[in-house]
């Protein structure tokens, strides 16, 4: 199939709701809009694809072009690996002005890939195409398939070069990708009934190691999480799960799809951020994998343990409610992933007064109506002038978004916090709730916003200069004659 | 208001404390054609020696009385003569500063009788040279008392004695504490300087401390405090004492000459610099000059660049009370909370305002019991062995510093000082990064230890 058959396959995706409320035109200009020159921002769809499949820890990624995709992207991505690493070891073929011209890049691609084998020995080999080796015309497929013949070891192909399209197509393409020459490829030799494949969780920060716990203790097995923490053999038997779980959305809902059409594994689309969606997700695996023949008890002590553990988080929640309860939160981020973490922010009494409505579908825009008391919270976008004029106005305590939005609010002298992938903190499960609310409590509660909010002395009149910082009317006076004689115990903490 | 504990137990493991007659040796290394004397034996000026050049790299002049035997029982009064001379004919000093260990103040003198009677006998010989005493057993206090109290011995013996009707409207004291570095003596000068004002640094470790290499041998200290600055101390508009350490002295000078004084508990972080900023605008009337206005802006880009590596982190502190006060204060004020703080000795009224939950006076064995889990140790070069143990990296401050080079060009006061201050801490965070296992975030096994602190540590008010 050519890359364009394979894009415009991509966005005929019946099992994607935005998809299929499009009309025929709108569902053939795909799924992400129209990239304005100019005024576009985010990633591509190589960007996309090396997101999807680089946290697959035992795997070399070898990217061919020239340097600056890989070398200026590489080890950017906080995805965590409980074993192997070479995932964060870079490989790129680097082409140089010589090698585009004299069509040297198979040949050199074809060594890099034995130069991989011969001093790593992986699994696998992930090749990934990008602009310039798409546009020369390298041939990817048949490169991989003679390299993988020769060096006894799997290549894969990733047919993703960055003009394709956005980072969500990316994303696809290496849901592709998978299906077109892993998933399937193994055959494990200890298939259970209990077993399930997660897929579009990226472990950031470790966070699936906050739930994998709870679904072990229900007996389940997680036969691959794609790709957060992934090894490639479990990948390539992933065809044996019984049930698959969706989490971020529609990345990959391509490859969830597929593998419930070729080898019949259900799959529902779910969440692990706030309380109620990770008990949702734990009751809908239960589900899935009864009717799919697991033992019926599963379902009753699937419900036992959301019971203990909800009552434990809330108690944990609960907490911090004094601390918090009245804090106004702007969400600034492109899609919330999980409206139940905004319910159970509200539940500690927490205020949301804004939050971006820009890649929400209409369903969203509604849940997002009956959660906000006002309709008007709710923005489409809002112009980086606007959020810094409104953070600098003080109507929110904390910005939660991601990294591109940061220095909107630093520059605001009001605290942020990353909840985007290059987050440092794992907000997963029971768990990562609590420590999302820990870390917006300690960005609020942060002294140093009253040190950065501080007048210069400078700016201060003169004559009160002095006296300003102790706050005290009567030093106005004699302020220099009171200062003189002022010693430590009067001044506060200087 | 921090509890201040006291010592509980016999055996002190891993000391914390340098004694007290090194701290005097080092105000007086300040000053500058100065050799500071022990009167003591030989082996406590040695010790003293080698921990100085352990941590400066530099020569120091420092010399003993060499009580033996004999002088112990029957007296050192011609030991501490004999050294007088000795020193004056050989390096010719402008000042010997005299500190007591614990060997004489066990046995009990009349130093200052002594002292005086030798000054009197040998004026024509130790003409030119003046002779401070500081009575510092090594028995009582640390490095802090040591430094406060030959600062007030040279005040006592070189400082005239008289209320100034006309005084010199731009001159100012500066009293530095012995916790402030080369870097932050400097910096002070050139903030000093920046409002047209002049200041008198004293004592003065910059010149004489801070690496540079003379021309040819000299067997005293070079540059730092001029005598005759000593002297004219009572000349200044206004004393800034840094530290609770130089209240003291600051309060002798106003007793003795009538120039008020101004006391920065520090000068770490904004707040603080601020007020110092303001207080030199106003002696001054000058408007502060556009470095030092920079100097803020970046600074408060790297307190809202660096929080994050601060928030809700546990630092374990030990050092002497004002440096111990003024980095809590600034982890505090970066939204970390201190877990543990050990001091060398109860004198100091800044301790109780420490904050903290309660203040230990210990050793570094105490520090390692108190420290483990946080995030950071920050306490002087011997707290590496509690570092490999607990397996917390180790921020180098206070005296000594020895298996690191440059500590005395560690700047942390005024603005410039904040921002490579908030930048020093924070890379060691990022350098020391954890990277998270499945066991370490596994809800199952983290039930009460570590979510059950977090909770607790997010409850306490800050």
């Amino acid at each position: 199939m050519s890359s364009q058959a394979r894009v415009q396959a991509l966005f005929q995706e019946p099992a994607c709701d935005k998809n299929q409320a499009k009309d025929e035109n709108a569902r053939k200009k795909g799924c992400s809009k129209p990239l304005t020159p100019g005024a576009a921002a985010g990633g591509c769809a190589f960007d996309g694809a090396k997101i999807v499949l680089q946290p697959v820890t035992d795997a070399a990624h070898l990217i061919h072009g020239p340097l600056a995709c890989e070398g200026n992207s590489w080890d950017n991505r906080g995805s965590a690996s409980s074993g192997p690493d070479l995932w964060r070891t870079s490989f790129t073929t680097d082409l140089t002005e010589l090698d585009v011209v004299m069509g040297q890049g198979e040949k050199k691609l074809f060594k890099a890939i034995r130069e991989i084998v011969e001093a790593h020995a992986p699994p696998a080999v992930f090749v990934y195409a990008t602009c310039v080796t798409a546009l020369i015309g390298d041939d990817l497929d048949a490169v991989c398939f003679r390299a993988s013949e020769r060096f006894g070891t799997a290549v894969v192909p990733v047919h993703s070069p960055g003009f394709a399209g956005s980072k969500n197509l990316g994303n696809k393409l290496a849901g592709e990708a998978l299906l077109d020459h892993v998933i399937g490829s193994h055959e494990p030799g200890d298939v259970g009934p209990t077993d399930i494949t997660i897929l579009g969780e990226f472990n950031l920060a470790g966070e699936f190691w906050m739930v994998k716990p709870l679904l072990e203790k229900l007996g389940m097995r997680v036969r691959a999480c794609i790709p957060g923490d992934a090894r490639y053999l479990d990948i390539a038997g992933a065809h044996t799960a019984r049930a698959n779980m969706m989490v971020c959305s529609t990345a990959l809902i391509n490859l969830a799809r597929k593998m419930e059409e070729r080898w019949g594994i259900p799959y529902f689309e779910g969440s692990f951020y706030g309380v109620s969606d990770t008990s949702e997700a734990l009751r809908q695996l239960a589900r899935l994998l009864v009717r799919e023949g697991a033992d019926p008890s599963l379902v009753v002590r699937t419900e036992i343990l959301i019971a203990e553990e909800e009552a434990r988080v809330w108690a944990r929640l609960e907490s911090y409610r004094e601390r918090l309860s009245g804090k106004r939160v702007l969400l600034n981020t492109g899609g919330v992933k999980s409206w139940s973490v905004v319910a159970a922010l509200q539940e500690i009494g927490i205020e949301i007064v804004g939050t971006s409505t820009k890649k929400s579908t209409d369903e969203d825009k509604e849940r997002i109506k009956a959660l906000l008391k006002d309709e008007k919270h709710a923005f489409d976008a809002m112009a980086p002038r606007d959020l810094y004029a409104m953070l600098a106005a003080g109507k929110a305590d904390i910005m939660l978004s991601g990294g591109r939005t940061q220095f909107i609010a630093l520059k605001a002298k009001t605290p942020w916090l990353d909840i985007n992938q290059e987050r440092s903190h794992p907000y997963a499960g029971y768990d990562g709730m609590v420590e999302l609310v820990r870390q917006i409590d300690l960005a609020i509660h942060n002294p140093v916003w009253a040190d950065v909010r501080a007048p210069a002395p400078w700016d201060l009149p003169a004559g009160g200069r002095v006296d300003a910082f102790d706050g005290d009317a009567e030093f106005v006076a004699h302020s220099r004659k009171k200062f003189v004689a002022t010693t430590a115990d009067d001044m506060g903490e200087c | 208001m921090a509890k201040i504990v006291p010592v509980s137990k016999a055996a002190s493991v891993n000391p914390l404390k340098s004694s007290q007659p090194l701290g005097a040796a080092f105000a007086y290394l300040g000053v500058e054609g100065a050799v500071p004397l022990f009167h003591g034996s030989q082996g406590c000026t040695s010790f003293a020696l080698v921990l100085f050049v352990r941590h400066f790299k530099e020569t120091i002049p420092l010399q003993t009385t060499a009580m033996d035997e004999v002088a112990t029982i029957l007296g050192g009064a011609d030991h501490l003569e004999e050294a007088i001379l000795n020193l004056k004919a050989r390096a010719k000093p402008k000042l010997i500063g005299v500190a007591t260990t614990a060997l004489v103040e066990t046995r009990g003198e009349d130093f200052a009788g002594e002292l005086a009677a030798i000054k009197a006998r040998r004026a024509v010989e130790l003409d030119g040279t003046e002779i401070a005493l500081a009575q510092t057993p090594d028995f009582d206090g640390a490095i802090e008392e040591g430094w406060s109290k030959a600062v007030l011995a040279m005040i006592e013996s070189i400082a005239r004695r008289e209320v100034r009707a006309r005084r010199n409207a731009r001159r100012v004291n500066i009293l530095p504490g012995s916790h402030l570095t080369v870097a932050d003596i400097e910096h002070i000068r050139s903030m000093v300087e920046a409002f047209g004002l002049e200041p008198a640094i004293f004592p003065d470790i910059s010149g004489a401390l801070d690496g540079t290499v003379p021309a040819s041998w000299v067997p005293t200290t070079y540059g730092g405090t001029a005598i005759d600055d000593i002297r004219s101390l009572g000349d200044a508009a206004l004393t800034i004492a840094i530290g609770e350490q130089m209240r003291a002295p600051a309060q002798r000078i106003e007793e003795l000459t009538g120039v008020e004084y101004a006391l920065f508990r520090q000068l770490y972080g904004l707040k603080a610099v601020d007020r110092f900023v303001a207080l030199l605008t106003e002696l001054s009337g000058r408007a502060a000059p556009a470095s030092i206005r920079r100097r803020r802006a970046q600074l408060q880009d790297a307190l809202l660049d660096g929080h994050f590596h601060y928030s809700g982190k546990r630092i374990a502190i030990a050092a002497e009370p004002d440096l111990l006060y003024g980095l809590s204060a600034f982890f505090v004020g970066m939204g970390a909370e201190i877990q543990a703080a050990v001091t060398t000795t109860g004198h100091s009224k800044v301790l109780e305002h420490v904050p903290c939950d309660v203040v230990k006076i210990g050793d570094l064995g105490d520090f390692e019991a108190m420290a483990e889990g946080a995030d950071l140790l920050v306490t002087h070069s011997h707290g590496r062995q509690a570092s490999e143990r607990l397996d917390v990296p180790l921020m180098r401050v206070g005296f000594p510093i020895f298996d690191r080079l440059g500590s005395q060009h560690k700047l942390r006061v005024g603005y410039q000082g904040a921002r490579d201050l908030i930048f020093e801490a924070a890379n060691i965070f990022e350098g020391a990064r954890q990277e998270a296992t499945p066991d370490s975030l596994n809800p199952f096994l983290n039930r009460e230890s570590n979510h059950g602190r977090r909770a607790a540590s997010a409850n306490r008010e800050h």
